[in-house]
């Protein structure tokens, strides 16, 4: 288990390498990276800001991915999540999971983003040619968490 | 104790973190001693619904007590991933 939360850009090879370390016994790895896309609204995104509570954040990641590895059969898993200005199409979040067959690290990955979503203190605004707009929250995403209950 | 703003009700309260001295026993009380010291508190807050709340950096809510806490942090909902 293992969570960055950082302003530099991340390598999702070496991220992969690096959990499986050298073992044999992994069948199975899923991640998910999330990218800064460059429509929003049906308006043109110039940049995104990503605003965060240090120390909250890596507590939040810390307790998602724990419930994850309690839920699951997991035998690695990996959180890096980024913060401060990032321009379309840069990474914005990874989640490794692994674990022997498929099925635990699918479910688990998903799991993680849907309560990174909601529940991880970062708070997005995007540039627009009109100025800065805070992104809000939507219900898709609480819906999103209510399912895993 | 010390209060944190984040996004835009840190815009709108004008500074990320401040101490505050209180003798609030919740955070609704809190609140409404901030919201009465000044407008821009009261604007931040007029709509607690779309406020979230965490004391000593673990989510919690309006009517949680504050004794003993040392750190309270006042956003919106939260947009990660």
């Amino acid at each position: 288990m293992s969570v960055s939360v950082q302003a530099a850009d991340f390598d999702v090879g070496a991220e992969i390498k690096a959990l499986a370390n050298g073992r044999t016994d992994i069948g199975a790895v899923v991640t998910f990276t999330g990218l800064v896309r460059d429509m929003a609204g049906g308006e043109k995104i110039a940049d995104m800001e990503l605003e965060h509570y240090p120390g909250m954040t890596e507590k939040a990641l810390a307790n998602i991915e724990a419930e994850a590895n309690e839920r699951w059969h997991l035998q690695a898993t990996r959180i890096v999540h980024r913060f401060g200005k990032l321009t379309p199409g840069a990474q914005i979040v990874l989640v490794a999971t692994a674990s022997p067959h498929r099925g635990d690290a699918f479910e688990a990955a998903e799991f993680i983003m849907d309560f990174l979503k909601s529940r991880a203190p970062f708070w997005k605004k995007e540039g627009t040619p009109d100025g800065g707009r805070w992104v809000d929250a939507r219900d898709a995403d609480e819906d999103a968490l209510n399912r895993w209950s | 104790m010390q209060v944190l703003y984040f996004a835009w009700v840190r815009e709108r309260i004008g500074v990320p973190r401040e101490s505050v001295e209180s003798s609030a026993k919740t955070v609704a009380e809190l609140v409404s001693e901030l919201r009465g010291r000044e407008a821009r508190y009261d604007l931040a807050f007029s709509d607690m619904t779309a406020i979230r709340v965490a004391l000593d950096q673990e989510l919690s809510d309006l009517g949680a007590s504050l004794v003993g806490v040392r750190e309270v942090a006042f956003f919106p909902p939260m947009t990660g991933g």
